[in-house]
């Protein structure tokens, strides 16, 4: 690993300060994806600041609007906080599918959101990725691409974002909250939060060079009765989903009155399924209709040359959540 | 510095002429206790070689890359002992405690966060040491392995894992242990897990079922494939309402 310099400011004022006055300086809470980026060289920071010990760890209830979770309170506390566990059970069992337990405890949740892909070629240093090195190419668009997306992908970058909480953040229409390099605050719809590729893959996120999460709000909603986080794997535990589906329904007298649908493991960022939402709203809930939902979401599917799997998979794990979801 | 050259110019352990196989036990210890000594030994000799050319307090720090080897002084309770370390910015947690403190017990699997094999209680909550900065636990509890008995009475855990074989080669053990300890902590405090049937209906004091245990352990891999008994091991200390 390259040395680095190690600092730990009092608060968010100076750590933004910064991060902001060095291009190659990063934040540091968890460290768990971090600290394997750098040990393989795939980011090479000259200085870490240290903001795991600053109190942006609570999670409170909004009043009447909702929950607002701290960017660096622990996933695991996140997911077993009783406000998430009643009011956002999906988001609980997103968080407890990923991962294991270790990481979690470790985790945080705006870490959550800045990790990066988990695409061997992004890892790979003897080969091209234009994530990790804009202009080399992208060696799994025509590669080893089981994994990879099938929705949004450019000739740039077909990797996917490699997160489970942010699939139920997605679904859940939540903000981010942003300290500014200016000290200011700017929110931000989660949706908006994570980029598609584009020619500009080495992105990942909308935020600028030193702006700090400092929460996540998730507005009130009537989904914790009939909502599931369903997520297709390799093997049982520890991996990353190939498929993972967020489904939340709000039901009432035999009615689907709005329903959210999200989807992971296929696109460079937790892939909202809108079109499914708008067929299930106003509608009894039916397996058959889930199934049209269901079609309806992978019809702009692009799939690659060794990832068409993922369709049908897509399609099926739609279905299979919104039953769930619905108690069918 | 110089206790550690002190040490290794005593020549008690190692003879140069002698080959290493037939020495790989010393007269006064373990083979491990040996491997301990000749790696501090080395250790010793390049520590030697550098504090000839550099005074103890450099002027001048070393360079890598351009950018300057920082070094830190960390305070770090483990074990309930209070240690003091000079640390590299660099140096992960694990690191610290097999190359600093020489507890080896800690292991490294694959030193990417995978496999669990470095398992340790940080205030409380079982981590990854590997993907720990040194530098981010100044002030922290650590627990390791080597914490976990009391005395000569060993924790009841680690009997379990005895009596259970819950082992082939034993590398993955310690984190499995220290993680398991852990592990029933968190169910005691009404933990969910993603196989929790019912995240808001968790009972005082759950039991948890095999399934529950295989997914809270799955942070922990066992080569080998010794999870049955493992599972069993847990299962026992769980049954018999240990600490």
């Amino acid at each position: 690993m390259r040395p680095f310099a190690f600092k730990r400011p009092a608060g968010a004022e100076a750590a933004v300060k910064l991060v902001a006055a060095n291009k190659d300086a990063r934040f540091i809470a968890g460290g768990t994806n971090l600290i394997d980026l750098m040990k393989e060289g795939i980011d090479r920071p000259s200085e870490l600041v240290d903001i795991s010990r600053i109190p942006l760890n609570l999670i409170r209830s909004l009043g009447g609007n909702g929950v607002s979770i701290g960017a660096l309170a622990k996933n695991t506390d996140t997911a077993n906080h009783p406000l998430i566990r009643q009011g956002f059970p999906l988001l609980t069992q997103a968080i407890l599918s990923g991962a294991s337990p270790q990481i979690r405890n470790m985790a945080t949740n705006g870490g959550n959101l800045m990790q990066r892909t988990r695409c061997a070629y992004f890892y790979d240093l003897g080969t091209p990725c234009n994530k990790r090195q804009p202009g080399s190419g992208c060696s799994a668009k025509d590669g080893l691409n089981r994994y990879s997306a099938i929705f949004g992908w450019s000739d740039s970058c077909v990797a996917v974002h490699p997160s489970d909480m942010c699939v139920a953040l997605a679904a859940l229409d939540a903000t981010v909250k942003i300290r500014t390099v200016d000290g200011q605050e700017r929110k931000m719809n989660f949706t908006a939060f994570h980029r598609l590729p584009g020619d500009r893959p080495d992105v990942d996120n909308s935020l600028s060079h030193g702006e700090m999460i400092v929460s996540i709000d998730i507005p009130k909603n009537n989904f914790a009765a009939n909502s599931y986080y369903l997520k297709v794997r390799d093997r049982a535990s520890y991996a990353f989903a190939l498929v993972s589906v967020a489904a939340a329904l709000e039901i009432s007298g035999g009615v689907i009155r709005q329903a959210r649908i999200a989807i992971g493991g296929v696109a460079h960022r937790p892939w909202r399924a809108e079109a499914s939402e708008r067929i299930l709203a106003g509608k009894k809930p039916e397996a058959t209709l889930f199934q049209q939902a269901a079609e309806v979401a992978v019809q702009d599917a692009k799939p690659l040359s060794e990832n068409a799997y993922k369709v049908r998979l897509v399609q099926r794990s739609i279905a299979k959540a919104l039953g769930r979801a619905a108690n069918l | 510095m110089i206790v550690l050259k002190s040490r290794f110019q005593t020549k008690t352990m190692y003879d140069e002429k002698k080959p290493l196989q037939d020495q790989a036990v010393s007269a006064d210890g373990s083979r491990r206790d040996f491997l301990k000594k000749s790696a501090v030994a080395g250790i010793g000799v390049a520590a030697v070689k550098i504090g000839d050319a550099v005074p103890a307090v450099a002027s001048e720090p070393a360079v890598e890359g351009g950018i300057a080897v920082e070094k830190l002084t960390v305070k770090l309770s483990v074990n309930g002992k209070e240690h003091t370390l000079p640390v590299d910015t660099r140096t992960s947690l694990l690191d610290a405690l097999r190359e600093q403190l020489e507890m080896t017990g800690s292991k490294k699997g694959c030193d990417h966060g995978q496999c669990g094999a470095c398992t340790v209680i940080i205030d409380g909550r079982r981590q990854l040491s590997c993907l720990t900065l040194a530098a981010m636990c100044d002030g922290r509890k650590v627990t390791t392995i080597e914490g976990l008995a009391d005395g000569d009475k060993l924790h009841p855990m680690q009997s379990a894992f005895i009596e259970r074989d819950g082992m082939q080669c034993g590398y993955c053990t310690p984190g499995q242990i220290c993680s398991a300890v852990a592990m029933l902590e968190e169910a005691r405090n009404g933990e969910a897990s993603f196989v929790t049937e019912n995240i808001n209906a968790i009972p005082r004091g759950q039991k948890l079922t095999k399934a529950e245990i295989q997914e809270r352990m799955s942070g922990n891999i066992c080569r080998c494939g010794a999870y049955p008994n493992i599972v069993a091991a847990i299962e026992d200390v769980q049954a018999g309402g240990a600490k």
